[in-house]
């Protein structure tokens, strides 16, 4: 009980590797593209919080200018971003030329 | 010093309504309410980032995640949306073996964390840090990662490049 009670850093990574497995769930079972990009970006999060949470307990080591987590979650963002925007031009491009947005269906290049 | 009160309680109602957002996205047949369920687990782990002492990365998911790629995604659900979509199945023909591997990377998890649990001290959280963050965070992203952030616009930059190439019917 006293473990449940008390938030740890340990905590955050349980429930990081919990996100970072319905991510993976997700995009390995959904046929739907956009909902592989959402579980895609649910990974990057889980990924995310973890970072944050080991900021905070480096910071309890090196002091409060240790914040590099921190901007590395900042970066993970930035790339989110990216990926967020080009998946989601090519899934228009994808759907304009194959009026489907089945990821199974995307069998161009399988032979 | 006194730890904070009832923190144990937000942490775990932020973590549920993580953990029940990232249900429903993966679980849920119509594509916009994944989105919603999204965005209400965005919105959690932005006050995850608060209990954390980390007040910027929590304005700038808010702002960034939850405001701006979030309505990207709602936009392009609504160009792409088909009713018939919705009415077929939802699971590719590989969810046994996606269950399968999403099960055995679980099992690795739990395996380091019943290893590996004790490494970490219990050391006491520092509270307080969240004066002057923004300031501490710009020192080091125009100091220290001076480059990375350099290199970060100009990923934004194929990106948006990129995008608007794809999405383009003829070039």
């Amino acid at each position: 009980m006293e473990a449940l009670l008390h938030i740890s850093t340990l905590h955050y990574m349980v429930l990081s590797a919990a996100l970072f497995l319905l991510g993976v769930i997700g995009v390995l079972t959904r046929r739907n593209v956009v909902i592989v990009l959402m579980s895609i970006e649910l990974i990057l999060n889980a990924v995310n919080l973890n970072l944050v949470a080991f900021s905070h307990y480096w910071q309890g080591i090196q002091g409060p200018n240790a914040l590099h987590g921190q901007v590395f979650a900042i970066f993970v963002i930035t790339d989110a971003a990216a990926e967020a925007a080009v998946g989601l031009g090519i899934l228009i491009a994808f759907f304009r030329n194959k009026e489907t947005i089945n990821v199974d269906e995307v069998n161009l290049l399988k032979w | 010093m006194n730890p904070p009160v009832a923190t144990p309680f937000f942490f775990y109602l932020l973590a549920g309504t993580m953990l029940m957002g990232g249900i429903l996205v993966i679980t849920r047949r119509n594509a916009v309410h994944s989105a919603l369920a999204l965005i209400a687990a965005l919105l959690a782990q932005a006050g995850l980032y608060l209990m954390l002492y980390a007040p910027f990365v929590a304005g700038v998911q808010i702002i960034l995640y939850a405001g701006g790629i979030m309505v990207l995604f709602l936009f392009v659900i609504m160009l792409v949306n088909l009713e018939r979509v919705q009415k077929e199945r939802q699971f590719n023909k590989q969810w046994l073996v996606g269950i399968a591997a999403a099960g055995a990377l679980g099992g690795l998890f739990i395996t380091i964390y019943t290893k590996g649990k004790g490494i970490f001290l219990d050391r006491a959280m520092p509270s307080g840090l969240e004066a002057e963050n923004t300031q501490k965070i710009s020192v080091l992203l125009y100091g220290q990662y001076m480059f990375a952030f350099e290199i970060a616009s100009l990923l934004l930059l194929v990106a948006i490049i990129g995008a608007v190439v794809m999405a383009k019917k003829r070039i």
